[in-house]
């Protein structure tokens, strides 16, 4: 074959791999954290919102699922400073990643909720409760157990999608991969060990998370 | 050189043509794929059962575009140099047959397995049974979720632009470079990727709900 494989120059560069694997991970919590919040609106939205609100969602999920992510953050970072809005890389990605997991995560949260049984809502109002807290105390938490699965895997993805982000040169995992490979002349060698570290992440991650829903939703029916 | 859209749009819709030729060309290839796994996972369950999770892991747990730059760098050390549309074309079509199998492995599971039984019992062999029994009847309801991972492998072509190959995504990146007007070609070309991915979530809907009062 004529060919050695020498995995030494990615060691002497731990340091920027470790810091992009810190940066892909930071991106993936900061679209975690603000899609969720956004997801569950959204979906409530989708459900009882007004004609025009509920009209507005869905145009929204329909236009990001149907569109790829590249795509997405290339608007986001070339298109939008031509508005007048201006974001650096790092605002880009985060802002494109949690769009898109939004998109996803709505249609998952609203089928979880269609999934709870009427009853559990009559029962709140029965109990005397406000619509907003039955929704919060009863619906969400029997919802959320429902579709925590599907929730975790659509994270999983967004995190493993992000690696599109080293593309606006966002010193993520990926970002660092290239650095490297260009410094060393080792292509192969570096987009085998980031990939073998995008795995390990997404398996740490979804044991973690699997981990995490077991005490959540404990007793709950899943 | 200033650029109109009537010189932009025709040449992103061209563009388009590429992305459909190697969404075409992954998902034939994908399908093969995970036809063979899917075989090999039912004929030969001692090892293929183990097998084909771990395949089916490494690719859904790992990025598409580093699987993409694995293959573009990875097959010139062997001696096989390739172009961008090739190293594209292989990667997806790795991609795709892991998704189509883990997706094909549910339908399958869903036939009672008193089919496997009754065909085994008229002294059918496992081809026979897969060819006749098996897989007619995992085919209707494999339909709407593969044709819902078409939207995504077609979205998925997209990535076949950061190697080089010359599709919708990098005629956009070229055209907005040329024009300076990154906000109206990208937009062009998220409505011609919607363009192409709405109708085909359209019908993975509607298969799915023929099927829910079909059955």
């Amino acid at each position: 074959m004529g060919y050695d494989f020498d995995f030494t120059a990615i060691a002497a560069n731990s340091g920027l791999l470790l810091h992009g694997a810190g940066l892909t991970l930071g991106l993936t919590a900061i679209a975690a954290t603000l899609g969720m919040a956004l997801s569950i609106g959204g979906a409530a939205t989708v459900l009882w919102g007004s004609p025009w609100a509920q009209r507005l969602v869905r145009l929204y999920v329909e236009a990001i699922r149907n569109t790829p992510f590249i795509v997405q953050l290339f608007f986001i970072f070339f298109g939008l400073p031509s508005l007048g809005v201006k974001l650096s890389a790092f605002e880009a990605a985060a802002v494109a990643m949690t769009i898109n997991l939004t998109a996803y995560g709505i249609e998952i949260t609203r089928a979880g909720i269609e999934a709870v049984p009427p009853g559990q809502r009559e029962a709140g109002y029965a109990v005397g409760l406000t619509p907003l807290s039955t929704f919060l105390y009863i619906i969400l938490p029997q919802a959320i157990a429902v579709v925590y699965p599907s929730l975790v895997s659509q994270i999983i993805i967004t995190m493993l999608e992000s690696a599109v982000v080293s593309q606006v040169a966002v010193t993520d995992l990926t970002h660092a991969a290239d650095l490297i490979q260009s410094r060393t002349y080792r292509a192969f060698e570096t987009y085998f060990v980031v990939t073998l570290i995008y795995l390990g992440m997404a398996l740490t991650l979804r044991a973690l998370f699997n981990r995490a829903g077991r005490r959540l939703f404990a007793g709950k029916p899943a | 050189m200033t650029l109109s859209l009537a010189d932009i749009i025709p040449f992103l819709l061209l563009a388009a043509r590429w992305t459909l030729l190697l969404s075409a060309i992954a998902f034939i290839g994908g399908a093969s794929g995970a036809l063979l796994l899917l075989l090999w996972r039912y004929g030969a369950p001692r090892t293929g059962r183990r097998a084909t999770a771990i395949y089916i892991q490494l690719l859904q747990g790992t990025p598409l575009l580093l699987q993409l730059f694995l293959v573009f760098f990875g097959l010139p050390l062997l001696g096989v140099e390739v172009s961008p549309l090739a190293a594209a074309s292989i990667a997806l079509t790795l991609y795709a047959s892991a998704f189509l199998a883990e997706i094909w492995r549910g339908c399958v599971d869903a036939i009672p397995l008193g089919q496997w039984d009754a065909s085994a019992s008229l002294g059918m062999n496992f081809v026979t049974q897969m060819r006749y029994i098996i897989l007619p009847q995992s085919l209707k309801i494999a339909i709407p979720p593969t044709v819902g991972f078409l939207v995504q492998l077609l979205k998925s072509t997209a990535l076949a632009s950061i190697v080089g190959f010359n599709e919708l995504t990098r005629s956009g990146q070229i055209v907005a470079n040329a024009t300076f007007k990154p906000f109206l070609i990208y937009a062009l070309v998220a409505l011609i990727y919607f363009a192409m991915c709405y109708p085909l979530t359209l019908g993975s809907r509607a298969l799915e709900r023929r099927m829910r009062i079909t059955r």
